[in-house]
């Protein structure tokens, strides 16, 4: 036994309590969640970085993204705020999944899981649309790694590492949220005796909204 | 677990104050009302500034409520919340500022 220990007194700690008042598994994805938000610290820096660098050139995301299905004309930023609404909007649903699990309602915690994973297949899907845009460029000029007809080259790199990197965020919450109805449907968690996974897939996703916040404040408000 | 008692009002509470303030910035970006884009402060207009505090409000009201966290322990809390609340703004600090020195010398 450790010396000190026996000379204060203190009987050594054997684990089984929790100091956080927290499992381990939930831990561990805050922890997760504290790498990834300076990963994405770390983008939306380099981003600013270049958009003070060349602030001469940097393009408008106003003037970027101005469309809208089946719309004409220019709408800027009407159809981003309504992919931020799908996400805000499964976040609730979300939210509201984690609740009635603590409640051990499993229809319920499937009914609003089901949901989730629609919001969230409609935020990919939005996402693809906004791409296929975002490529297909102005006046026949696509916007490529190397060429933006917008302005800086750079402007269409941050804009597909960052939203790619969020959107690949977003796909890999999906199948995770998946894989947790079907153990949900199967009844796994109900047979656990409680419904903590739910909860814990449900930091993630709650992180990637949050990571969207960011994404839209700096991409297309500022 | 103080929200098993309260229901589900609290989420929908959160959920109007969220898009309430997004439906705010998406609208002041429509409008991009001239005094505050004319106003200069900290080398940015005065308009973003009003965006990264409304967005920080957002963000404060997903990971306190949404992601429970101003229902945790207050070790967890600070555990989680510290090293962004540091690293950030100096990192921030930093690299804009760089940024900014860069633009000079282009």
């Amino acid at each position: 036994m450790d010396q000190a220990l026996i000379k204060d007194h203190k009987p050594a700690w054997k684990g089984g309590d929790l100091p956080y008042k927290a499992s381990y598994g939930k831990l561990m994805m805050w922890f997760f969640l504290i790498t990834d938000t300076l990963t994405f610290s770390a983008f939306l820096t380099a981003y600013g970085f270049s958009r003070f660098k060349y602030q001469d050139s940097w393009p408008e995301a106003a003037d970027v993204f101005t469309h809208f299905p089946f719309l004409h004309g220019d709408h800027p930023l009407l159809f981003v705020a309504l992919m931020t609404f799908t996400l805000i909007m499964s976040s609730v649903t979300m939210v509201l999944a984690v609740n009635y699990g603590h409640k051990m309602q499993k229809k319920k915690v499937i009914l609003w899981l089901s949901l989730t994973i629609v919001g969230g297949a409609m935020f990919l899907g939005s996402q693809a649309w906004e791409w296929g845009h975002f490529i297909h460029g102005l006046d026949g000029v696509p916007a490529t790694l190397i060429s933006n007809p917008y302005g800086m080259p750079l402007f269409a790199d941050y804009f597909f590492f960052i939203t790619g990197f969020h959107g690949f965020h977003v796909f890999s919450g999906v199948a995770f949220l998946i894989v947790i109805l079907i153990n949900v449907i199967k009844g796994t968690y109900e047979k656990r005796g409680h419904y903590e996974m739910v909860e814990k897939v449900g930091l993630y996703w709650h992180f990637v909204d949050l990571v969207w916040v960011f994404v839209f404040t700096f991409f297309y408000l500022v | 677990m103080a929200n098993e008692t309260k229901g589900n009002w609290w989420i929908w509470k959160v959920f109007w104050i969220l898009l309430g303030i997004t439906a705010f910035e998406v609208a002041l970006g429509m409008i991009q009302p001239a005094f505050l884009i004319d106003t200069q402060f900290l080398g940015t207009k005065l308009l973003n500034h009003i965006f990264i505090i409304l967005t920080l409000v957002k963000a404060g009201y997903i990971v306190l409520q949404f992601m429970h966290l101003g229902h945790e322990k207050k070790s967890l809390k600070w555990t989680i919340l510290l090293p962004a609340i540091i690293l950030v703004p100096y990192l921030l600090f930093i690299v804009l500022g760089e940024g900014a020195y860069a633009y000079l010398m282009l």
